[in-house]
């Protein structure tokens, strides 16, 4: 199944990219993608809070299991006002 | 009313949205870019959001104050792009009958939009850059 992954502030720069589409066997949970693109991006294992993440949209858990077409997103600590 | 955009806001103007034959108070939080941060000069700031998802959160918000407080009317404008020391960055608006609902509402709004909406301010100094982390 296909997803794809949103970057954002600090993480996209770490990146080098906004959004990038990743491969996933199905029953993939999103704890296991963000220790994937930990390994693909060794600067985002530099942070020592752990990476919030949304789904589609929704602040998301580290347990939910992606689904095909499923549009996740790193979130670095949020700072608007 | 929710606004993500590049463009400025007129206070006046969303304050005057805002305004009901009920309302008895209107309360504005204005958050501006400082020309100074910790001593350096600020040349520009960048803000970016998640805007899809910066809408949804704040239209929660919106409706999270609407049912905590005693309010009439909520518009959250939110800027993104780049901006310079002396530019608006974010207008909150309540309307109440009374003042005291519409303060608690104000402080209330900023507060969470600090904590939970997907934007991010980036600083740029003439020797370097910086993305802002709010203080937890």
């Amino acid at each position: 199944m296909k997803v794809k992954i949103k970057f954002f502030a600090s993480y996209r720069e770490i990146v080098g990219k906004h959004e990038i589409t990743m491969d996933l066997k199905q029953g993939t949970k999103l704890s296991d993608l963000i220790e994937d693109l930990k390994c693909r991006y060794p600067r985002l294992q530099g942070f020592t809070d752990p990476i919030v993440t949304s789904v589609n949209k929704k602040y998301a858990r580290d347990d939910v299991i992606l689904n095909d077409g499923d549009e996740i997103a790193l979130l670095p600590p949020v700072s608007g006002g | 009313m929710i606004i993500i955009s590049r463009n400025d806001f007129s206070v006046g103007d969303v304050l005057s949205k805002i305004r009901t034959s009920k309302t008895g108070a209107i309360v504005s939080f204005v958050g501006v870019v400082r020309g100074e941060e910790k001593g350096k000069k600020l040349v520009k700031m960048e803000i970016e959001a998640y805007e899809e998802m910066a809408e949804k959160e704040l239209i929660k918000l919106k409706d999270h104050a609407l049912k905590k407080f005693d309010v009439q009317e909520i518009i959250i404008w939110h800027r993104v792009g780049t901006l310079f020391p002396g530019d608006n960055i974010v207008l909150i608006a309540v309307s109440s009958a009374h003042r005291k609902d519409a303060f608690a509402a104000t402080q209330f709004l900023i507060d969470e939009l600090k904590k939970v909406v997907p934007l991010w301010k980036k600083e740029v100094y003439e020797d370097g850059e910086e993305w802002v982390e709010e203080k937890k």
